[in-house]
């Protein structure tokens, strides 16, 4: 047996029944990184020693029969943008370079509750901001399945950590995609619950009123699992919501007769690659011949949520990354004269184009004279497209879709023409303006061997709609072939 | 003829309100701690943390707007105010510009002129910066982030007062609200109440409004008072020379009697204001309201009319004890222990009016207790000491609030009751003061006087003066 091969609850499993010591597996995972990550970087800090050290203490707890639950003992990589404490938070940017947080992630506190053991932090798109983890100051990461590719983003370290079996799940967020487009690009399943599920409180924001927590995974069980541990009511987060329904494994049920699927029209017109289209209409077939329900629909806004989505995330951007100025903690310039200089300094040496890009476009969707035309209409344009979702809830149980028009480019091809890079949001952003949970999973394989992604969007708090589909779709798939040699 | 002109002013002032715990963590709001010692990721700015409003700051800002005839804002939002400045942890103040939660009020102020009414614009809340400290030896500046997140009102009112008298009016009309609600204790000098001054001139008559300037750093009334003198006449002097007031924010120095520019309007930022995404908009249910109206204190017209019924003690004394909700609540309290209103009053009215103004003191700062107070009254009750030796205690228990009794005993002020040895004590200054008793019986009044001053002296203040002037007369009659 080859414990890489296992996924999370199965290797829980086999360490509850004494068949795998915790040690075991954060040793197997260890070695695969020794091998793998010099050339794939997907992570910007790993921490061996500590995982060691943390394997005994969960072994002696799992043995002592005080840590039962379904994830105890599994290493867990966790995005860059979550506080842990006394580890490395970087975001990866070089103005966080050296923060250490005095406290971890509520979402980081609940895997950790469960006995999950933290092999490191994942790189990605500096301030999660870009979709191919190239905007990292600390390096790309390359995609496991073709080096040449990137891994998508932002969460591209997350995603490629565990196609690349560099850890068992990891933690992303996703702001306009962030977790199921590197998903999509890995082929691994990756899941944005609704938003006010998970905690916010630790996650470094980009934009606060998109951004949510959300497992990448094996597959659709251990996605559910996750998200079941890391959902959490939070009063530290205003915007967490109390819910009573988080038993998401409860929904892993092989069976869709009956479900109402919906297809947007709108998500197959021009710039869907065509072997992409194939793959996403093949798997909704799939579901057909397994009792589901599918037509065709209109979401024509979806036109505009490009627009909106930027107008939003970047003013919301450009007040939260104003904290990052030399003062309390992070980088700061080394010669200046006053306070002003050394803000300016600071600010243009710390944080890189991409992010310097949202700050200036949101500080001018935000001043005054514009604020009116542009944020304020972009809270408009918002609040339709989640008319126009609940419109369509009213006639669907889920709706089916492409994660992203194309599979993962080539690296070094997307941060020269950033428009096109953000059109290739067009599929998943407005599952964050609308507060929707959506999940991406594996369908298949484009021409030149790269993953599909498979999108399916759920009404808020309907995530267990989603997880059923879900899992029904991959067990009538079939085990989705890793890589050769990998 | 000289051009007459009339002088337009309007307020901004800040309160920090009295909650245990800052508006958007758990920190305590406690004055005068070790710097950055009532601080968390949450204050401080760090990365990932995320502002939880608390409740009460919302029920004490409903209440000033009740207390101040305000429209309450029954869907209220905050938003975010960006600008960069090292007290300010995230460099976006959290605060409210879109949805105050209260606005269209105003209160009545009386003054020589007589009633009138200054509308209140809005009231909204916020949150405090942190301080910086300056450090000239080391060239670097400190900060201390205690008070980043104390929660905050500003009461902005309309340009509606004319003269010092009715902002001076005015503030004290807000203070004794808020302190009468218990919202806080509004010290000027400690800054948990601070007022900015928009003040503008323009000629009788005229219909619109002069260009205006803000001033700040007032600390105190007389400096508010003085700095609307100052730049009243600056303005009049600029317009009368055929120059122009500027738009702009001036900083008063009230050592100099001077102000001078801080910054113009052409330099004024632009603050991006936009609804702070980390919190949910506050919904104010009817049950809310009414729970926060239910629980309104007594005002102090109310207040005046009770201890006219209830304590029969004159209107004067009523209006300067009931103008200070502290006194106000010392005055119950004692009266509450020793059943005894008019000397309770006399205490306050008389004794500690001279000491407050003594020490430049304000009400608010009496330290006292009402147990030690009605104390020191049931002794002089008592005849245990005489009222001479009753201020002299006074005068301690006011510095330190001492137990009276304890006092008296240890440094043995009680008055002697022994009238044996009080008679012996008398029958020998009579004997050596014959000239005296010689004058007394030629008519002399003044004789009588300087014969109980000796006795009293010889007893060291410890004798009834009632009982000495009896014995003294039967001595002298005998």
């Amino acid at each position: 047996m080859d414990i890489l091969d296992l996924t999370a609850v199965e290797l829980a499993a086999k360490i509850k029944e004494k068949e795998v010591s915790v040690l075991d597996a954060v040793e197997a995972v260890i070695k695969q990184i020794e091998e793998k990550e010099e050339k794939l970087h997907c992570y910007v800090t790993i921490d061996k020693e500590g995982a060691r050290k943390r394997a005994e203490e969960v072994q002696k707890a799992i043995d002592a029969g005080t840590l039962t639950g379904p994830l105890a003992g599994v290493p867990v990589a966790i995005k860059d943008n979550m506080c842990t404490k006394d580890m490395l938070t970087t975001c990866s940017s070089k103005i966080l370079g050296n923060f250490i947080p005095t406290y971890s992630a509520e979402a980081v506190i609940k895997l950790e509750e469960a006995g999950a053991v933290i092999i490191g932090k994942t790189n990605m798109d500096e301030f999660a901001m870009g979709s191919t983890t190239e905007t990292s100051a600390f390096g790309v990461t390359k995609n496991p399945w073709n080096e040449e590719h990137v891994p998508g983003g932002s969460s591209g370290g997350s995603a490629a950590a565990v196609a690349a079996d560099e850890c068992f799940f990891s933690l992303g967020s996703d702001t306009g995609g962030s977790i199921r487009q590197p998903a999509s690009f890995c082929g691994v399943v990756g899941m944005k619950p609704t938003y006010g599920t998970v905690s916010r409180y630790g996650l470094i924001a980009y934009g606060s009123s998109l951004d949510q927590i959300g497992p990448l995974a094996k597959d659709v069980t251990d996605c559910a699992t996750i998200l079941e541990v890391i959902s959490s009511y939070d009063v530290k987060d205003s915007t967490s919501v109390e819910r009573k329904d988080t038993d998401f494994t409860k929904a892993l049920v092989n069976d869709v007769t009956g479900m109402k699927i919906g297809i947007p029209k709108d998500y197959f017109k021009e710039g869907l690659d065509p072997d992409v289209k194939e793959a996403v209409l093949a798997a909704a077939n799939l579901l057909k011949e397994k009792g589901a329900i599918v037509e065709e629909f209109d979401l024509s806004l979806v036109e505009y949520a490009i627009p909106t989505y930027y107008t939003i995330a970047a003013a919301e951007a450009s007040s939260n990354l104003e904290r990052f100025d030399g003062v309390k903690y992070g980088y700061r310039t080394e010669d200046y004269e006053g306070l002003h200089h050394m803000y300016k300094k600071t600010r243009s040496e710390g944080f890189g184009e991409e992010v310097k890009r949202r700050i200036m476009l949101g500080s001018f969707v935000l001043s005054s004279g514009y604020y009116d035309a542009y944020y304020l209409k972009a809270l408009k344009v918002k609040a339709l497209i989640k008319k126009a979702f609940d419109e369509a809830f009213a006639k669907y149980d889920v709706i089916l879709g492409p994660v992203a028009p194309t599979t993962a480019p080539k690296l070094g091809s997307s941060l020269a023409e950033p428009i096109k890079m953000y059109l290739g949001d067009i599929y998943t952003i407005s599952v964050n303006l609308a507060g929707l949970p959506g999940i991406s999973v594996p369908c298949g394989l484009d021409k030149a061997g790269l993953p599909i992604g498979l999108q399916l969007i759920g009404n808020t708090f309907e995530e267990k709609k989603l997880i059923q589909t879900a899992f029904t779709y991959e067990q009538a798939r079939g085990k989705f072939e890793k890589k050769e040699g990998k | 003829m000289a051009k007459q002109y009339e002088t337009v002013i309007g307020l901004e002032v800040h309160v920090e309100l009295a909650t245990k715990t800052k508006i958007f963590c758990g920190c305590s709001t406690e004055f005068g701690g070790a710097p950055n010692t009532h601080t968390c990721p949450v204050c401080t700015g760090m990365p990932g943390s995320l502002p939880v409003l608390n409740k009460q700051v919302v029920e004490y800002a409903i209440a000033v707007g009740l207390a101040t005839n305000c429209s309450i804002t029954r869907y209220c939002k905050f938003d975010r105010k960006n600008y960069f400045y090292p007290d300010n942890p995230q460099n976006y103040q959290i605060s409210q510009l879109y949805l105050p939660i209260c606005r269209n009020g105003g209160v009545e102020i009386e003054t020589e002129t007589g009633k009138k009414v200054v509308g209140i614009h809005e009231i909204h809340m916020e949150e405090d910066a942190g301080k910086l400290i300056h450090d000239e030896w080391e060239n670097c500046s400190l900060v201390d982030y205690n008070r980043s997140g104390v929660p905050l009102i500003e009461i902005v009112s309309e340009p509606d007062m004319r003269s010092a008298e009715e902002v001076i009016a005015y503030l004290e009309k807000l203070r004794l609200i808020i302190q009468y609600l218990g919202a806080s204790d509004c010290k000027l000098q400690e800054g948990s109440m601070r007022a900015d001054v928009n003040l503008s001139v323009r000629e009788v008559g005229a219909k619109e409004f002069g260009t205006r300037t803000e001033m700040k750093n007032l600390n105190s009334f007389k400096a508010i008072a003085r700095a609307i003198e100052g730049e009243k006449n600056r303005q009049i002097d600029l317009l009368n020379e055929g120059k122009k007031v500027i738009q702009e924010t001036r900083r008063w120095d009230d050592t100099k009697e001077t102000s001078y520019a801080m910054r113009s309007k052409e330099d004024a930022q632009d603050y991006r204001y936009f609804p702070d995404p980390d919190l949910v908009p506050v919904r104010i249910s009817d049950e809310w309201l009414e729970e926060i109206k239910a629980n309104q204190p007594e005002f102090r017209t109310e207040k005046m009319l009770r201890y006219k019924e209830e304590y029969d003690i004159p209107d004067y004394d009523i209006d300067i004890i009931t103008n200070s909700k502290h006194l106000a609540d010392i005055f119950e309290a004692t009266v509450a222990i020793c059943n005894q209103p008019k000397k309770v009053s006399n205490w306050l009215m008389v004794e500690t009016m001279r000491l407050l103004k003594e020490h430049e003191m304000e009400p608010e700062d009496i330290v006292f207790s009402p147990e030690n107070l009605a104390k020191l009254i049931l002794l002089v009750e008592n005849k245990a000491i005489n009222s001479t030796v009753a201020k002299e205690v006074f005068e301690v228990v006011f510095d330190k609030d001492i137990d009276p009794e304890a006092y008296v005993e240890e440094k043995g002020l009680k008055t002697v009751n022994d009238q044996g040895a009080l008679r012996k004590t008398i029958e020998y200054i009579v004997e050596a003061n014959q000239q005296s008793v010689e004058d007394y019986h030629n008519g002399k009044q003044k004789a009588m006087g300087f014969l109980v001053g000796q006795t009293m002296k010889a007893m060291q203040g410890k004798a009834d003066p009632a009982m000495v002037n009896r014995i003294l007369k039967e001595i002298l009659e005998s």
